[in-house]
């Protein structure tokens, strides 16, 4: 099997902190509008009037999330460029001398990985942190979690440690792309389709 | 596999495909790309300009977060290029101190193209915002003429040192206090906007402040019950999340009782929501769930504690002036059931009940109470009503338990300060400042005035001279804008302000001079992990001073040399290493393995203990040998300072629910209908950090609503909405969401007051809308004790 590099996700203890985002946004030098890896709010349950009080059944989950490096990126396929590749670890990739900001890849990408760069001109996205991973070093956002939620690694070696959930609500079908993602899920993620979840924090994402 | 079929399942049907997923964004989109971040072109230039070796100083985040973490700061060419985190080992016993996304964001704040760059005197009325630039000469001298003739006109007691947690250590507050204590002192203030009834309760109630179990610790309690502590939100303590999570992977249940399902809550096993203003009803009805089924431990209540029932009030004391006896309504026929608690707390009665049942049965068990309760009308009680239900459960001095405090744990590093005595002795409580300005000749003991010498009635002389330094206290944060303002823009009564600030803050824009210092990338400085007394950080200096800019260290020396102080002032010290230094020295006795080198060097020192620190261990293991130093030398369930007050109304000696001023039960409520709070943003460091976009894009300001209430008023996600009672208004946009309980709004602290031509605020700052009127006993902060009405703008 091809070796393919993975995000490790304990949605569980995840407290929607951001550190990952912001460390992300530092370490790449990202401007406003342009959030490599975002921090999803979801919500569900309800306000029911009883009596004299409200009873609730309210739930609360994050879900941090940057391009997952799919095994079959959508975006390698509808680049026209080539710019979009992949290495060898599996590390997805703009070649930023051949992009041409067509936004094909932002349009395909059922993550919204890719972002449009306007300074440049260029599309931007999650590289992995590649220079710390050849350097043997955690990506930034790994390395800057509070909670020690997140973690990389090969693929199917977090597969056989961590299980195989890759689709938590929001979160698309996989197999539009096969991300290369492992999450262990929050207690209330499983609540999901039975009680109409939405997302709670657009204007942050 | 079956995880995975199982998910799929779940999120079948509510429409999730691509294009849902698209709408993530549809705020955004690619045309939201705003200004570069923060980043001034020039820096971005350098940036990319930049081939020099690329090194790394290790220094600390210190702003007025609970927290204390580790930065390391990657230079080239002195240019600041990225910030990373801890990187020693990360292992249970000594995990890395990892900075949340404000420590992280720090760039946007050192290269600001808000800076303030020089030395800035006001031109126009003061409040206006009108400034020119003056040079360092003129600034230093102006502020020592003013100090020298606002001295000789008054006197020491007519200056304050206001307070200021902007900065810490060489920066900061504290190194104006050590100017003005030298110069002949300056009115003390006691407490805090923080934890005012914290500090002024726990010495009569506990005889310390030092109570709570460390950490460490939290993993042998079986079942942790938080009343409105947020440590995820404010970062209570670095790590503290992290050692939560370790406590519940070892088992315990964590129960978050909050009007708002806040992060921690989030994060939580079970979320109680509750009426703001009320916990003190819900312990009193937990107290009787207890007393009524025999489980509360009475042999602890009669061997560590006083007037928990009649049998054991101190001598003189009528009976019927129990806890007890208040629970069961032997004086007001009101017994404090479930059904009564219900009513005012909105926690249904069987929740009661079972939260009563599984407090009294789980051993150990730890309550923590945050500090916003006690920003509230009545945050004596509530300081009061915590330690009572440690008490009646018996978690008081035992691993896994907690003396239901704050969360001040009894370690302590030696470590010194700029800090020189104050030859006042005259102090009022922080929150009564703006009363000092107005009417400091009329306020005596009654209005908390402490230090009066025999026979002095009153203060001697109205606040005359601020000594603003890393704060914005003096309009931001403090209660009542729009009446603060009125207050300080009259300069016959307070006649001198001086600032140090980065920015220009609300505050700063009151001030008559401006002097613009250095963040602490800037200069040199250490801090400490606070109340958890485990951490030390050699705050390296990273770049040299922007633009004009000064350390405060260095300015308030510059002030000192006018007034003939400057040898005293830098007490023979060359560097803020030297200071460093000495304040470290003590360590060595603590902890062998710490060598000052090295800790400049790695920028940290962590002390590792072999055990967790017990709150109030001694006093468990020998009550009489390790007596409180209460009246009592017991915990003052009930509490003879409180009664000796003689207000049984407002001050009652035994922790007692009463009705907020602003509250459901208030007349008032009839036109402002909506109980309004602020809690601590995440996005910001109480009002540090608001002006930094990626802060502001990772969580903007919002008002928090309830779909009911935003419903009843015909306003959807997203609306601008009009926030007002009778001291301000603020217009905003709302985020309509589940987690706040209807009948209650939040609108997080700290947002920088920005009003229109209107006097309408324009960035959702929560005091346009709180008051002045202090607690009855502490004179504390009510801050959160407030009530609006809020329409669609
Ligand atoms: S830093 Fe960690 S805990 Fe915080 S939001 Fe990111 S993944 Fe979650
Ligand atoms: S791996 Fe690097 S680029 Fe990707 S989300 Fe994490 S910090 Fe950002
Ligand atoms: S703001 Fe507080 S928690 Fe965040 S990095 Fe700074 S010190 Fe740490």
């Amino acid at each position: 099997m091809a070796k393919q590099l993975a995000f490790y996700y304990d949605q569980s203890v995840c407290t929607g902190c951001k550190a990952c985002q912001v460390a992300c946004k530092d370490d790449n030098d990202l401007s406003s509008g342009i959030i490599w890896r975002r921090v999803v709010e979801i919500n569900g349950g309800d306000w029911i009037k009883q009596g004299a009080t409200w009873g609730q059944n309210i739930f609360t989950y994050h879900l941090s999330l940057s391009c997952n490096h799919c095994e079959e990126g959508i975006c390698l396929e509808v680049c026209p460029t080539g710019a979009m590749h992949k290495r060898e670890d599996g590390v997805v990739l703009i070649d930023e001398d051949k992009c041409i900001g067509c936004r094909y890849c932002e349009w395909a990408c059922p993550y919204e990985a890719p972002q449009y760069n306007d300074d440049k001109g260029k599309m931007s996205k999650c590289d992995f942190c590649y220079n710390y991973i050849d350097e043997g070093l955690p990506p930034a956002c790994v390395a800057a979690c509070p909670m020690r939620a997140l973690d990389f690694g090969e693929l199917s070696e977090l597969q056989a440690k961590y299980g195989l959930v890759d689709n938590i609500y929001p979160m698309p079908d996989p197999s539009l792309t096969k991300p290369a993602i492992v999450i262990t899920p929050h207690a209330d993620a499983a609540l999901a389709g039975a009680e109409g979840v939405s997302i709670g924090n657009v204007e942050e994402i | 596999m079956e995880d995975k079929g199982f998910l799929s399942n779940a999120v079948k049907g509510v429409e999730l495909n691509r294009r849902s997923f698209l709408k993530w964004n549809a705020a955004l989109g690619g045309a939201a790309a705003l200004a570069t971040g923060g980043l001034t072109a020039s820096q971005m230039a350098l940036k990319a300009a930049a081939a020099g070796a690329e090194t790394v100083v290790p220094t600390s985040c210190a702003h007025n977060c609970g927290g204390r973490c580790r930065i390391l700061v990657h230079v080239q060419d002195g240019v600041i290029k990225r910030l990373t985190t801890d990187d020693r080992p990360d292992t249970l016993e000594d995990p890395q101190l990892r900075a949340c996304q404000r420590g992280r964001s720090y760039r946007q704040r050192v290269y600001h193209t808000d800076r303030l760059k020089y030395p800035l005197k006001r031109v126009g009325k003061r409040g206006d915002g009108q400034y020119e630039r003056i040079s360092w000469d003129e600034a230093i001298a102006t502020v020592a003429e003013a100090m020298q003739r606002i001295k000789d006109e008054y006197g020491p007691e007519a200056f304050i040192n206001h307070y200021a947690s902007g900065a810490d250590g060489m920066q900061g507050a504290g190194t104006s206090s050590r100017l003005l204590n030298l110069f002949g002192g300056a009115l003390n203030e006691y407490g805090s906007y923080s934890a005012a009834c914290w500090e002024y309760m726990l010495p009569r109630v506990l005889g310390t402040f030092t109570t709570a179990n460390s950490r460490d610790d939290w993993k042998n309690s079986k079942l942790i019950v938080m009343f409105g502590y947020n440590p995820m939100e404010m970062v209570g303590g670095t790590n503290t999340m992290y050692y939560l999570k370790q406590a519940k992977q070892a088992g315990a249940k964590v129960i978050v009782i909050d009007p708002r399902q806040s992060m921690t809550a989030v994060w939580a096993d079970e979320w109680i929501p509750i009426h703001p203003g009320t916990d003190v009803a819900l312990i009193a009805a937990l107290a009787y769930v207890m007393i009524s089924e025999g489980l509360h431990d009475q042999e602890f209540l009669d061997t560590y504690t006083s007037g928990f029932d009649d049998a054991h009030l101190p001598e003189g004391i009528p009976n019927g002036n129990s806890y007890k006896s208040y629970v069961m309504g032997d004086q007001d026929d009101q017994p404090k059931t479930p059904e009564w608690a219900e009513a005012i707390t909105g926690v249904s009665r069987e929740r009661i009940v079972r939260l009563a049942r599984e407090l009294a049965l789980t051993k150990p068990a730890a309550i923590y109470q945050g500090w916003g309760g006690q920003r509230r009308a009545y945050g004596e009680q509530f300081v009061h009503a915590g330690i009572t239900l440690a008490a009646m459960t018996g978690n008081i001095g035992i691993s896994g338990g907690s003396a239901g405090t704050g969360g001040m744990t009894s370690r302590y590093l030696p470590t010194g300060s700029l800090g020189v005595p104050n030859p006042i002795k005259l102090a009022i409580s922080t929150f009564t400042w703006t009363d000092a300005i107005v009417r400091g000749t009329e306020m005596g003991a009654a209005d908390g005035v402490e230090g009066l010498a025999d026979g002095q009635e009153t203060l001697p002389y109205n606040i005359k001279f601020i000594y603003n330094n890393a704060g914005n206290a003096l309009i931001n944060q403090h209660g009542d804008i729009n009446k603060t303002k009125e207050i300080l823009a009259d300069d016959s009564l307070v006649e001198f302000i001086v600032t140090h600030e980065q920015f220009m803050t609300p505050s700063a824009k009151f001030s008559d001079i401006i002097l613009p210092a250095t963040t602490w990338m800037e200069t040199e400085s250490m801090t400490t992990s606070w109340v958890m007394g485990d951490t030390v950080y050699y705050m390296n200096k990273v770049i040299e001073p922007l633009f004009e800019c000064k350390p405060d260290f260095e300015i308030c020396a510059l002030i000192a040399d006018q007034l003939g102080l400057g040898d005293q002032y830098r007490d023979g010290k060359e560097t803020h290493e030297d200071w460093i230094r000495e304040w470290t020295a003590g360590l060595k006795d603590v902890d062998p393995t710490f060598d000052f080198d090295t800790f400049k060097a790695n920028g940290v020192h962590v002390v590792l203990y072999d055990k967790p620190a017990i709150g109030l261990s001694e006093f468990r293991a020998d009550p009489e040998a390790n007596a409180l130093s209460t009246p009592s030398g017991k915990i003052e369930i009930f509490c003879q300072a409180k009664w000796a007050a003689d207000d049984p109304v407002e001050i009652p000696a035994v922790a007692s629910y009463i009705p907020e001023w602003e509250g459901p039960q208030s007349d008032l409520v009839a036109q402002y209908p909506l109980q309004i709070q602020g809690h601590h943003f995440h996005a910001r460091s109480h009002s540090t950090y608001d002006n930094i976009e990626w802060l502001r894009e990772s969580m903007p300001q919002r008002l928090f609503m309830n779909p009911v209430d935003a419903d009843a008023r015909g306003i959807e996600d997203g609306d601008k909405v009009r926030i007002f009672n009778d001291r301000g208004e603020v217009i905003i946009p709302v985020r309509v969401t589940k987690r706040i309980m209807p009948g209650v709004l939040d609108l997080p602290q700290g947002a920088w007051y920005d009003p229109d031509e209107n006097g309408i605020d324009r960035a959702g700052c929560i005091n346009v809308l709180t008051s002045h009127h202090p607690t009855p006993f502490a004179k504390g902060t009510s801050q959160h004790t407030n009530l609006v009405e809020v329409e669609k703008a």
